[in-house]
């Protein structure tokens, strides 16, 4: 690709306003577009993934235009992708950037590791307290049962 | 605590609790009051468990209140595949209180969230099975004078002993010295642990029976189970040495009372039965007067 190309390709993908979510696992990507109810976003959205990554080997990366987060909406995804960095848009210009970080409740984001729990076995709404933040580990609010970072899976 | 639902022994405060023990002492001395005639409960059990629905019957009965219900949801349209939610909508009309027992962690939460009527949980699978943990300390407080500083023992299957977990939660706001005495491999769990530790309170462990039983208050006898045990070898290995027989209590402290949830095995020989020390049949009655008083407190005839 011509050097001239290649800048015009950056800059369709650039989004004037909105929020750029970078650094997602590549395989989180699609569960963080559920989580944040992208599925049916009227603005435009560009979504990429299997980047090469130098931090991460393969990352992925969101951007939503004319959309600004509020933080227990996007700490949701901090779940699926602890990694995933935030940039903040306006006009073209970098305004802010920063991590996301654990939320102290996820509802209906999180399976319960137990399989005999009730929300395995009829339609609930999963709901967790995060009790540990940094070790990753979520207190079920119907079964009481820890699901921990080593068994952690999504909806 | 009226209307409010019993799911988790947490849910009640420990001033709350009090009040429980407190009004269960009322309702022994004078168990036949029809204070609850105008009253239906509903005692819902998905699977059976003939012992609870009983107690939870009798003390309905004895209070005046009508009982309905199932013992087994095999007969019920549950079995047609009607979902718990649907269930517990339909009966929440039918009824003032809902008593159940299900064999899924986190149903009664799920009902007492879904009900129009408060719930009282009557085991949930193996999470929780709060009214066992309060007759537990009503039958504690009744041999001991109070709940306070007292040396207590929980012997057998301390992993999966669901009564156990509960009951060492409760009795961390009492001061409480434990003594937890098992097989290795049915050990305390290290969050139950950490939980004591938190509240600065003292545990010991042993796989010694003997030696624990002159120290304490209270031994709280518990059933293992052969199927805890991956290599049925590991259970021949263990099987007797947690077994109480009546010679083993000639040094106990003359306050010691025996308990046991019941259904026991072979756990205590019967022997044991004819010693004042043994407590077990007298905790089951008691049963009756927690959740009489359960029963009328949830339903606001008493304060
Ligand atoms: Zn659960």
């Amino acid at each position: 690709m011509e050097k001239e190309d290649l800048r015009k390709e950056l800059k369709v993908s650039a989004i004037e306003n909105g929020t750029v979510i970078d650094h997602i696992p590549s395989k989180s990507v699609f569960q963080v577009i559920k989580i944040l109810n992208l599925t049916e976003y009227q603005n435009q959205l560009l979504i990429a993934t299997n980047l090469d990554s130098q931090k991460m080997g393969k990352k992925g990366i969101i951007k939503v235009s004319n959309k600004f987060f509020k933080s227990d909406e996007i700490n949701k995804i901090a779940l699926v992708a602890p990694t995933a960095t935030l940039i903040i848009i306006k006009n073209f210009e970098v305004i802010e950037k920063k991590k996301v970080e654990v939320p102290d409740y996820a509802e209906n984001i999180v399976k319960c590791f137990n399989p005999n729990c009730i929300t395995n076995n009829e339609e609930i709404v999963t709901k967790f307290t995060v009790i540990d933040k940094k070790e990753l580990k979520l207190r079920c609010h119907y079964c009481e049962k820890i699901t921990a970072r080593n068994n952690i899976a999504f909806r | 605590m009226k209307n409010k639902s019993l799911v988790s022994i947490n849910d009640f405060s420990r001033e709350e609790h009090i009040r429980i023990l407190e009004l269960a002492g009322a309702f022994e001395k004078n168990p036949k009051q029809r204070i609850l005639e105008d009253y239906v409960v509903a005692t819902l059990f998905f699977e059976p468990s003939t012992r609870t629905r009983l107690s939870f019957e009798s003390a309905a009965t004895r209070l005046g209140a009508k009982v309905i219900g199932f013992t087994d949801s095999s007969s019920s349209s549950v079995q047609k595949g009607e979902s718990l939610r649907d269930t517990i909508l339909t009966v929440s009309n039918y009824c003032d209180i809902i008593v159940m027992r299900h064999p899924k962690e986190g149903s009664s939460r799920f009902a007492s969230e879904v009900a129009t009527v408060p719930v009282i949980n009557a085991g949930d699978g193996a999470n929780q099975h709060p009214t066992q943990t309060l007759l537990d300390m009503y039958s504690i407080r009744k041999t001991q004078g109070s709940l306070d500083n007292l040396n207590i023992a929980f012997v057998g299957d301390l992993k999966y002993g669901r009564t156990v977990h509960s009951l060492v939660h409760a009795l961390c706001n009492y001061n409480t010295t434990f003594h937890f005495v098992s097989p290795l491999e049915l050990k305390l769990p290290s969050a139950v642990k950490m939980d004591i530790k938190e509240r600065n309170l003292v545990y010991h462990q042993s796989t010694d029976l003997l030696e624990v039983i002159e120290k304490v208050d209270i031994l709280y006898m518990t059933r293992i189970q052969k199927e805890r045990f991956s290599d049925p070898l590991d259970y021949e290995k263990v099987k007797n040495a947690y077994v109480l027989h009546n010679s083993m209590l000639d040094f106990a402290k003359p306050n010691l009372k025996i308990l046991h949830p019941l259904p026991r095995v072979n756990e205590i020989t019967t022997d044991v039965d004819n010693n004042p020390k043994a407590y077990y049949f007298t905790q089951a009655l008691n049963g009756v007067y927690v959740r009489q008083a359960l029963l009328a407190s949830i339903l606001g005839v008493v304060d």
